[in-house]
């Protein structure tokens, strides 16, 4: 079975189609300056309306993360375990993705990571992390 | 004066379904089932009931679940509602039915939940629809996280800021099972180790199989009424001193912290109301649909300091006997869980340790009860006090 590819909204359509682009677009207030995730129509901190879409840069660290052993749909059981983290951005929000690569499954609280793109068919990639080198 | 539910309700009725693989009963039957038990323990008639408050079903297709229930019920009453926040359901129900009593909507209301998780649905679709309803569908799904997977990430990120231990989350399962083997409807009964839970098979570490709540099928029932027409109805009224609410988000990618939730201001607003603290407790039952969960609570109730949570249950501080008792019907992880139901059987143990109904389990000098319901991933919170006298 294949893995999921992104449902759309009009909250979640710009984010995911920056992503077939391999871009990943974090939203930020053009009032209050403060950026936040998931996107949403209006600033959750200040609630003005005036929003952008930003580029994150694409690095930040692992605050929490678990190797998921029993998968939660047939879509996944065939990746065996896999790393699903909360990555913080450098911009400040807070993501959910996998750690893929070489010691996913070695992934730490603190782990330094950065941003990768993984295919999806049908051109849809989703914004995952790998663990950086240093 | 600010306005308080304090000492104005009482529970007169509590029941309990038949627990675990009920293929012979649907959802709304079981519920159906521990509704008359509930009405049968206040010795109450059909006709009493003029309200009715309950949560909502994923096992059957039905929208109005309030409505569903009064139509199965033969009910036709002046005041009915369906509530969704999860696990924090039942308690927020029992605040909403003293609220609509002390206002006047109902005088006597029934409050129900139940479901057949366990035989209603494979155990696969289970996980996999409590997925969908819990993991953000357009940003988190696409990644494969699970419900364990989200109180595993907890329970990570506490390890890592407290230094608690995997044996100390596995001394919660152990003293659970202890306390569910003394009560005659549960669930799982068989005896664990920490051993056992240690080597139990992974789900999402840190958390391996018997850190996880079951799935069963399980229904349960109490009914709310005026504390002044309690007293006429029951010998033993449990009174509701306090209720207090905190939500914070929905999903786990927006929680400010994964070591500090609203439970901490639920149950302030509880204690506030009921004017106790957590030093008046004689017992507490505790959400703990995963190991993890109960520790944090006790921390963020102010039974112990952050971070003692772990060491608070494995110097054996929770079992019957012991300083707090803390789910002496063996919780979710092994008495029952069944979507809303699993913090409502938390209430229905409370009264009945109140009433001084639990034979060997029971707790010596039960006077006053704690119970905290959360739903969500620790998003939805509800705590409750409950006495056996007004205070
Ligand atoms: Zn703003």
């Amino acid at each position: 079975m294949n893995l999921p590819v992104p449902a759309l909204n009009a909250d979640s359509k710009p984010f995911w189609e920056a992503a077939r682009a391999s871009r990943l677009l974090i939203k930020q207030c053009d009032a209050c300056m403060r950026p936040f995730f998931p996107p949403r129509h209006l600033c959750p901190f200040c609630w003005s309306d005036k929003t952008l879409w930003i580029e994150s840069r694409g690095t930040g660290t692992i605050y929490s993360y678990t190797v998921i052993h029993r998968a939660p749909a047939p879509e996944f059981s065939g990746r065996g375990p896999y790393v699903v983290a909360l990555v913080d951005l450098a911009e400040g929000p807070r993501v959910m993705a996998n750690i893929v690569g070489a010691g996913a499954l070695e992934a730490a609280v603190g782990d330094r990571v950065k941003l990768c793109f993984e295919e999806r068919g049908e051109g849809w990639k989703v914004p995952q992390f790998e663990r950086s080198a240093s | 004066m600010e306005f308080s539910l304090r000492n104005r309700t009482a529970i007169v009725g509590i029941g309990e379904s038949d627990i675990g693989k009920v293929p012979h009963l649907s959802g709304l039957g079981l519920t159906a089932q521990a509704a008359k038990r509930a009405l049968d323990d206040a010795g109450l008639a059909v006709s009493d009931i003029d309200g009715l408050l309950t949560a909502y079903s994923l096992t059957e297709p039905f929208f109005m679940l309030g409505t569903v229930l009064c139509e199965y019920l033969g009910l036709k009453p002046r005041f009915c509602s369906s509530l969704v926040a999860g696990g924090a359901t039942p308690a927020i129900l029992l605040g909403h039915a003293a609220a609509a009593i002390a206002a006047g909507q109902a005088s006597c209301v029934l409050v129900c939940t139940g479901e057949n998780r366990a035989t209603g649905m494979s155990r696969d679709t289970a996980v996999s629809s409590l997925a969908a309803a819990v993991g953000h569908p357009y940003f988190e799904y696409p990644y494969g996280n699970s419900i364990p997977g989200c109180y595993a990430m907890i329970a990570r990120r506490y390890m890592h800021e407290y230094g608690i231990t995997r044996e100390q989350l596995a001394h919660v399962p152990v003293v659970t099972r202890q306390h569910a083997a003394m009560h005659p409807n549960s669930h799982m009964k068989a005896p664990i180790t920490i051993e056992d839970v240690i080597a139990s098979k992974p789900i999402a570490s840190p958390l391996n199989l018997l850190d996880c709540c079951l799935i069963s099928d399980a229904a349960g029932a109490f009914i709310v009424t005026s504390a002044d027409r309690a007293r006429h109805i029951a010998d033993r009224p449990v009174y509701l001193l306090g209720v207090g609410e905190c939500h914070t988000h929905e999903y786990i990618v927006c929680a400010e912290t994964l070591v500090h939730f609203g439970v901490m201001e639920s149950g302030q607003g509880a204690y506030r109301m009921a004017g106790l603290g957590p030093d008046d407790m004689d017992l507490a039952q505790l959400y703990d649909c995963f190991s993890i969960v109960p520790i944090l609570e006790l921390e963020e109730l102010g039974f112990c300091a952050p971070g003692e949570g772990g060491s608070f249950y494995a110097a054996g501080h929770a079992a019957i006997g012991a300083r707090l008792p803390v789910n002496t019907h063996g919780g979710m992880l092994s008495h029952a869980h069944a979507g809303a139901t699993g913090g409502m059987l938390g209430i229905i143990e409370a009264v009945a340790q109140l009433i001084g109904e639990c034979g060997e389990r029971q707790v010596r000098d039960a006077h006053t009860a704690l119970v905290h319901n959360e739903g969500g991933v620790l998003s939805s919170n509800c705590t409750v006090i409950l006495a056996d006298q007004p205070r």
